[in-house]
């Protein structure tokens, strides 16, 4: 059962990746992968958010655990990561209000994109540890960034081909999705 | 009364085919692809967030005199996440198999943009009957869609349906229809397969409309 951290890391970034193989957090992905340069400060903003959520969900968790309390954890996760959601906002808003205006809805989106939550609860159906919990997080941003910023570039390629227009859209975009993550399953062999 | 029939049930189909969250919509995208991999899967996710919309639109529209607007997001969310937690042990307690199926994604209810969205965007602003008419119409356009992918990907995944097998021992599976890269697949295909109705409803409206100017 005790993996070492290392190997959760490539796992999350890799083999299981959040977006393409484990289905968490879709609507960031098909919804802000349009530019490039509005993709990867999302990738950052929602690893952020990971991190911090997984750090407070592991401490909440222990708490929960020792009083008896386990009905309480949806409840208490999801108010943990809204508020850690809010805290990015302020930082941003303060630091690069242009990064702000351009991710627009979807800043406060993240609070239920599912890649968050989703953390939050594999690493403590899982029961990892303080490290390999921070692992995985990282590692789930990580590969969630990763997945963007492939998406976008081969979107912004794409605007300029002449792609049949029933096909346009989101079919268009969930057609790739396949195929990226068709490539993805390649890396199943380093995971394990 | 057959009036206020009429009405109910237009609020009830607006969900199943002219709003539909799946194929019109786009939301709640991560469990539609995620727990597809079967038809009973896909079922029991669908009639679980059915379970929920209707609840939470119910509750939250019998609050809605009470709830300030600034807290109003968390509070929609502490309800969505009391009822999930009730329809997760709900379900441990009735099949701990299907328990273990659908995973960390009953949880995942509760992030599900369709549920936050209703109860902002129709369940907020109307008496509770509306608003969990509405709800139930969505939760049953969001099964059908689940459905409509978890048939495609069961038969040609594993050659069954609902476990039944359909093709006799003979039949090669697609094995890529269950593994990740067929839900992306299925769910655009199904989508090109609406926009080329759409196109096709388009085009005969036009040249009605030809037709009828020209004679």
């Amino acid at each position: 059962m005790h993996e070492s951290a290392a190997n959760i890391f490539i796992n999350a970034l890799l083999a299981n990746n959040f977006v393409l193989a484990m289905f968490l957090g879709l609507c960031p992905f098909l919804g802000v992968s349009g530019k490039l340069e509005t993709a990867f400060p999302m990738g950052v903003a929602t690893t952020f958010v990971m991190l911090v959520a997984s750090l407070c969900a592991y401490g909440l968790n222990l708490l929960l655990t020792a009083f008896q309390l386990e009905f309480l954890r949806l409840i208490s996760y999801i108010v943990i990561i809204a508020s850690s959601v809010q805290l990015v906002e302020m930082v941003l808003k303060k630091y690069s209000p242009t990064l702000f205006r351009a991710l627009g809805i979807y800043l406060p989106l993240i609070t239920t994109n599912c890649a968050v939550l989703g953390v939050a609860l594999f690493q403590t159906a899982r029961e990892y540890d303080f490290v390999q919990s921070m692992a995985f997080s990282f590692g789930g941003g990580a590969g969630f960034t990763l997945a963007l910023v492939l998406m976008a570039s081969v979107r912004e390629r794409l605007q300029l081909s002449d792609v049949p227009s029933v096909a346009q859209g989101t079919a268009l975009s969930l057609m790739l999705a396949g195929i990226l993550s068709l490539a993805f399953m390649g890396f199943a062999g380093i995971g394990g | 009364m057959s009036q206020a029939t009429a009405k109910n049930w237009d609020e009830f189909m607006e969900g199943i085919w002219k709003q539909n969250p799946t194929f019109v919509m786009i939301l709640g995208m991560c469990p539609t692809l995620a727990v597809t991999v079967s038809a009973v899967n896909a079922l029991s996710m669908g009639v679980s967030t059915a379970l929920v919309l209707i609840a939470s639109c119910g509750l939250v529209s019998m609050t809605r005199r009470f709830t300030p607007k600034e807290v109003r997001i968390a509070v929609y969310i502490v309800i969505i996440a009391t009822f999930v937690t009730a329809v997760d042990y709900a379900i441990q307690a009735i099949s701990l198999e299907l328990y273990d199926a659908l995973g960390a994604f009953i949880q995942l209810i509760v992030v599900n943009c369709i549920i936050l969205g209703r109860a902002e965007a129709h369940a907020a602003k109307v008496s509770p009957m509306p608003a969990m008419i509405n709800a139930a119409g969505m939760g049953v356009g969001f099964t059908i869609g689940l459905l409509s992918l978890g048939v495609v990907r069961e038969i040609f995944g594993a050659g069954t349906l609902f476990g039944v097998s359909l093709f006799g021992a003979s039949f090669q599976p697609w094995v890529v229809m269950v593994l990740p890269p067929g839900g992306f697949f299925v769910l655009g295909a199904w989508l090109l397969f609406f926009s080329t109705l759409e196109r096709r409803k388009q085009r005969k409206q036009r040249n009605l409309a030809e037709a009828t100017q020209n004679a």
